[in-house]
């Protein structure tokens, strides 16, 4: 059965269901179901008049698009410079090999624009500053309870 | 019409402004490599195997996008460029998985006339051996994406002239692979009209009909201009 | 956020007579969270560090109690001083208001002087003559290539059609640099007049700004600018009462650096794949929708009213914003005159290393960029110097590393950077890279060559060479340049045999 998808309605009338919307449509329809389904993707597809393979070419172009559902906690360890002379590196590896997961995604942003707070990291959209392995190991562990 | 004249190597040659480069060389019977160009479809200045040094110009032009210029004195062929096409060629057999002796387009492939042209025989840098996988559900036709290029001429040529756009280009960087629908299998997207354009203008053996075996595909690019080309006059009559 | 409420509930009892406000970045971003004390003319920066906000709002009203606050320093804070090489030695005139006025507040930023200048430029009722302004003052872009943008303007004025589109790229991808967040963050109703002017300038009816998703604060920020701005009339039709109408659409990327190549924003813009084509034609002929378009860089459009604001004597030769990060006492964003030597920025200013090892080399210019060694410290930063050293200026990023730091492993970082951001389109790039990333890894591993050295060398050069877009073209930059400054570091990695030959 067809899912109808309603809460993208106002969004697509918004735009006037005009094809240049298509990133605008996508953001929104990954804020409001999580992520890409092909379903979802079909949909918005009929509703800009945009041949398939031009939503799927355009969608997986972009990082922060998903195709799969999100895990329910996220960690984006920042990999922009500043933070990688302060050892964002080690950081990425040691959170990989010890807290390995189903519940928590563990990934990598290219700066958030606050280097000062290098090596830092995002969990689930919030900044974490100076983080060093250990306790971050740690408080990780301690949200995944 | 204006006319501009370039020289061309040694050559001195006559042509219609708001011709490109690469009409200017071919018209000289110059020979200069080319993939992602075909007559018939819109440039895109992708391969970057048409590079050529133009005087006065510190950048080098890729000519199937540059437009001629009055004046304008180019080298086709420096040792520079030589260098250069074999490098890029070599890049190409690194990334993909081309074994050209069990190939259907073994001796029609754009690609393998490429290397022998440039006189390259194993690629200097390191196989990626890439996990990539073929697509045979389409009833007529197959695609291997071991022999894809990522020219996107058959993306084109289902877009602008077809006008089923069923092929795009999905992620990107070395990820990028030709799509077709929401990434689907080819032979599940309702929009292919089985018209085989793709196919015959595949510079590879990438596309090609299913039940051809080992050098038994020929491509026909050359047909694709003519079509082009009586469609649009087609268009100009009232 | 705390530290503002809890401020802001004291200041609210009666009697107070103090305002209490959410200010944007001040600079110093490593002293942070900071808050600033103004009495009559005099202000002070207070750094807070180890008290928590609940004893600060106490402290706040206790000095209040007992009067002025003039010489207050809570307990648990330091005041900044005001002469410290790091705030005394800049030039704030683009970041004049960030941290002076509330940037979500229309009326506080009015009252700081915001939107004079449009409403001057369009009572002169003279386009040329902002063009003449602004190509006079030698203004070149701030988002890395440095294009004279007096020029870029003028093209695009001269144009036919009666439709034009402009864009502000707020991409900011450079992994390292903030300055535009500062801007956008801090002061964004100078952004959106800088836009309005040039938007009157070269007569665009519409404009668009491209602004990264990563940067949430500022997106809210922006578009409550937007519409506090159109309910006021600076932005919409018949602005100021002129004829002159612009309105202005915030558009989100969503994750794609080469999205801040100029083709590729506008592929963005128009909801395709952010990749690049070949230019010519180029955005000023042929942009958005196909209309000509004029694209400048965050700062540089904040630039404009205070150049008209100043005029060109004063204005002089112009001021660059910074992102001061990696081994330095002090980060945080800077704006200092063009010209300023880099050994002032990174060690005056930036107070070198922290634990006093020497300097090795600074970065500008991010991926595109390359190294500058510790030898050239006394090069003025500008546009010409920086590319003789075989680097860029670039949008703002600097980035210090001390003698820890193995250039081989900074060129590595690029590399994999540009790999994973190149979209694809052209084969040097898409696979040179690849191959670029795999050579230095290599090296990296102890397992190369001189051969492979070699080769390092002129696939760097092809790549260079061949590939179509700004990013493909500057992606070899980190490594032939630390190749130039740093090649002793290349030459330990080698095999041990091959060292020795
Ligand atoms: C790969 C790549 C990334 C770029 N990223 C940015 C960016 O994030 N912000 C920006 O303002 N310019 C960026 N640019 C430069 C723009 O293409 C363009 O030159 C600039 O926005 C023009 O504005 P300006 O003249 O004011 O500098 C980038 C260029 C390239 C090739
Ligand atoms: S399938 Fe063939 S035509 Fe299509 S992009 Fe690949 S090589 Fe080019
Ligand atoms: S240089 Fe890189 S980013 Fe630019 S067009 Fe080529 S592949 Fe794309
Ligand atoms: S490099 Fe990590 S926030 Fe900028
Ligand atoms: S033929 Fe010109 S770039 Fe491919």
């Amino acid at each position: 059965m067809p899912q109808d998808f309603e809460q993208l309605d106002p969004v697509l009338r918004r735009h006037q269901f005009r094809a240049d919307a298509l990133l605008e449509v996508l953001a929104a329809a990954q804020r409001s179901y999580g992520y890409l389904s092909a379903p979802l993707l079909r949909h918005v597809a009929t509703s800009l008049r945009l041949p398939l393979s031009r939503v799927q070419g355009t969608a997986s172009f972009y990082h922060l698009f998903r195709f799969t559902p999100p895990p329910r906690h996220q960690c984006l360890v920042c990999t922009g410079t500043a933070c990688h002379v302060q050892g964002a590196g080690g950081l990425l590896q040691e959170l990989k090999q010890h807290l390995n997961c189903p519940e928590l995604d563990i990934g990598e942003v290219r700066c958030v624009g606050t280097c000062s707070g290098a090596p830092l990291v995002l969990v689930d959209g919030e900044i974490w500053n100076h983080q060093r392995a250990p306790a971050l190991i740690e408080a990780l562990q301690e949200l995944l309870q | 019409m204006s006319v501009c004249t370039l020289r061309i190597d040694d050559q001195d040659v006559a042509i219609a402004a708001g011709s490109t480069v690469l009409q200017a060389i071919r018209s000289a019977a110059i020979a200069v490599p080319t993939l992602c160009h075909l007559d018939g479809l819109s440039p895109v200045g992708a391969c970057r195997l048409c590079l050529v040094e133009v005087e006065g110009s510190e950048r080098l032009l890729a000519a199937c996008v540059t437009t001629v210029q009055d004046g304008m004195r180019i080298h086709t062929n420096s040792s520079r460029l030589q260098e250069m096409r074999r490098t890029l060629i070599e890049l190409l057999f690194s990334e993909g998985n081309h074994i050209c002796a069990i190939c259907v387009a073994n001796g029609q492939c754009e690609l393998q006339d490429l290397a022998v042209r440039v006189g390259m025989d194993h690629s200097r840098f390191s196989y990626r051996y890439p996990n990539r996988c073929v697509d045979l559900s389409h009833p007529q036709f197959g695609l291997d994406h071991n022999r894809c290029i990522l020219c996107t001429r058959c993306v084109r040529v289902c877009d602008e002239v077809e006008g089923a756009h069923v092929w795009d280009v999905g992620w990107r960087g070395e990820h990028c692979q030709i799509i077709s629908g929401l990434a689907e299998p080819w032979g599940a997207v309702e929009a292919c009209t089985n018209c085989g354009k793709c196919i015959e203008v595949c510079p590879t053996g990438a596309l090609f009909h299913k039940g051809e075996g080992t050098d038994e595909k020929h491509g026909h690019p050359g047909r694709l201009a003519a079509l082009v080309q009586g469609r649009s006059r087609q268009e100009l009559e009232p | 956020m705390a530290l503002l409420d809890r401020c802001a509930e004291v200041a609210q009892q009666p009697g107070s007579g103090i305002t209490v406000k959410g200010v944007g970045c001040h600079g110093p971003c490593s002293d942070g969270p900071l808050f600033s004390v103004a009495c009559g003319d005099e202000v002070r920066l207070i750094s807070v560090q180890s008290s928590s906000a609940s004893e600060l709002a106490m402290e706040l009203q206790e000095a209040l109690s007992r009067g002025s606050l003039r010489e207050w320093v809570p307990r648990g804070c330091r005041s900044l001083d005001p002469q410290s090489p790091f705030l005394a030695l800049q030039r704030r005139i683009v970041l004049e208001r960030c941290g002076q006025i509330d940037p979500e507040d229309l009326s506080d930023a009015e009252s700081a002087g915001a939107y004079q200048q449009l409403n001057a430029v369009l009572a002169a009722n003279n386009p040329e003559a902002v063009i003449d302004l602004v190509r006079r003052s030698g203004l070149r872009g701030r988002g890395g290539a440095g294009y004279p943008t007096g020029l870029k303007w003028a093209t695009v004025a001269a144009m036919p059609g009666a439709e034009k589109r402009l864009v502000c790229n707020a991409d900011e991808g450079d992994p390292g640099a903030f300055m535009d967040r500062t801007i956008l963050e801090g002061d964004p109703h100078s952004v959106l007049e800088g836009m309005a002017i040039a938007a009157f300038a070269v007569g665009a009816q519409h404009g668009f700004i491209y602004i990264r998703a990563e940067y949430p604060l500022a997106i809210a920020r922006l578009r409550r600018a937007i519409a506090q701005a159109q309910q006021q009339g600076w932005l919409g039709t018949t602005i100021a009462g002129s004829r002159f109408s612009f309105d202005l659409e915030l558009r989100v990327g969503a994750g794609a650096y080469v999205c801040g190549e100029e083709t590729a924003l506008i592929h963005s813009i128009e909801g395709q794949r952010g990749v690049p084509r070949p230019r010519p034609p180029y955005p000023a002929e042929h942009g958005v929708f196909g209309l000509p378009t004029l694209i400048n860089n965050v700062e540089t459009y904040a630039n404009i009213p205070v150049l008209h604001r100043l005029g060109l004597e004063r204005y002089g030769v112009g001021t660059k914003v910074f992102s001061l990060t990696g081994h330095v006492s002090r980060s945080g964003v800077i704006e200092v005159p063009i010209g300023t030597s880099l050994r002032t920025i990174v060690e005056t200013m930036a107070g070198g290393p922290p634990d006093h090892k020497p300097i090795k080399a600074v970065q500008t210019g991010g991926p595109s960029g390359g190294c500058i060694p510790a030898a050239a410290l006394d090069t003025p930063v500008d546009y010409d110097s920086l590319q003789a050293l075989g680097t860029i200026m670039g949008s703002g990023g600097m980035v210090v590393m001390d003698s820890t730091t193995n250039m081989v492993d900074v060129a590595a970082y690029f590399m994999a950077f540009s790999r994973e951001e190149s979209c694809g389109k052209c084969i040097p790039c898409r696979t040179g890279t690849v191959q670029l990333e795999l050579l230095l890894r290599k090296l990296l591993a102890r397992k190369a060559t001189v051969a492979d050295l070699e080769q390092l060398e002129r696939l760097s050069e092809t790549v260079r060479d061949a590939s179509l877009c700004g990013l493909g073209q500057s992606a070899p930059k980190p490594v032939l340049s630390t190749l130039r400054h740093f090649r002793a570091d290349y030459l330990a990695l080698l095999q041990p045999l091959e060292a020795s030959r």
